[in-house]
């Protein structure tokens, strides 16, 4: 029989959340480039058009949760890329430590600047 | 009796000229992973400007002259950012178009057409970055 070559623990919590946080992305990543590229311009982007924005809970809400779905995909992905490059033991551990305090820190920043926009602080 | 055998790392790049189109795929897939969360972290910083402008005054705000609103527009007056831009849409697009592919082989659907959807998603990404070209490059000098 063929070896595995995942390094996700067969029906494991991980494999299982990269995919539903893949399936929300898929929508959200292709609504927030819309939005913010072709419907409004970046380059045409102010403060005040983005308060406007955030000011809508169901806008604010989705953009929190887009960027808790993405660092968790972007950081649980670079993990079992390392994985898959041979990482094991005391270095296994660490990377993942750091990986999470990256993606920790990224979401807790991200929520502080939405709570910014949105005019909360 | 089943017996194992070593084939070393999964993904062992020396051995690149023997790679499918699925290997490929997965890459692909992961080099755009690893561009998309790298441009998360830079994203996050660069909208942190947002901070600052939420202690400014209503009238710098409305004169758009709050710190958020000029560094934005201060980037996207850059050439390269719009250059970059485009990079990341296509970057974003193939690993959206894969990802979709990636569900369905998870799923166990069109399993006998994974190479075809690779290539489909290659195709499709290169059609959506060049058509948004013009969109990405309004208003800005070279």
């Amino acid at each position: 029989m063929a070896e595995r070559y995942s390094s996700f623990t067969p029906g494991g919590t991980g494999w299982f959340l990269q995919r539903i946080t893949a399936a929300f992305l898929v929508v959200v990543l292709a609504f927030h480039f819309f939005l913010l590229h072709f419907v409004n311009h970046a380059y045409e982007v102010t403060f005040m058009q983005t308060q406007v924005r955030m000011e809508n809970i169901g806008y604010f809400l989705t953009m929190v949760l887009f960027l808790v779905t993405a660092a968790f995909h972007g950081v649980n992905g670079v993990y079992n890329a390392l994985v898959n490059q041979g990482l094991e033991g005391t270095q296994k551990k660490v990377v993942l430590a750091v990986l999470t305090i990256a993606g920790v820190g990224l979401v807790a920043q991200g929520i502080y600047v939405a709570l910014a926009m949105r005019g909360m602080i | 009796m089943s017996q194992s055998y070593n084939r070393g790392l999964i993904e062992d790049f020396g051995r690149w000229k023997e790679f499918s189109a699925g290997m490929w795929a997965w890459i692909f897939h992961k080099f755009t992973g690893w561009m998309l969360i790298g441009y998360l972290f830079t994203h996050i910083a660069v909208l942190s400007t947002s901070i600052g402008a939420s202690s400014e005054s209503t009238a710098v705000i409305q004169a758009e002259n709050d710190v958020y609103t000029t560094t934005l527009q201060g980037l996207e007056g850059l050439f390269l950012i719009r250059l970059l831009e485009i990079g990341l849409l296509a970057v974003a697009v193939f690993h959206i178009l894969n990802g979709l592919r990636l569900l369905m082989v998870d799923l166990g659907i069109g399993l006998e057409s994974q190479d075809k959807s690779f290539y489909a998603s290659l195709l499709l990404t290169g059609a959506i970055t060049v058509a948004s070209v013009p969109t990405f490059m309004t208003e800005v000098g070279i």
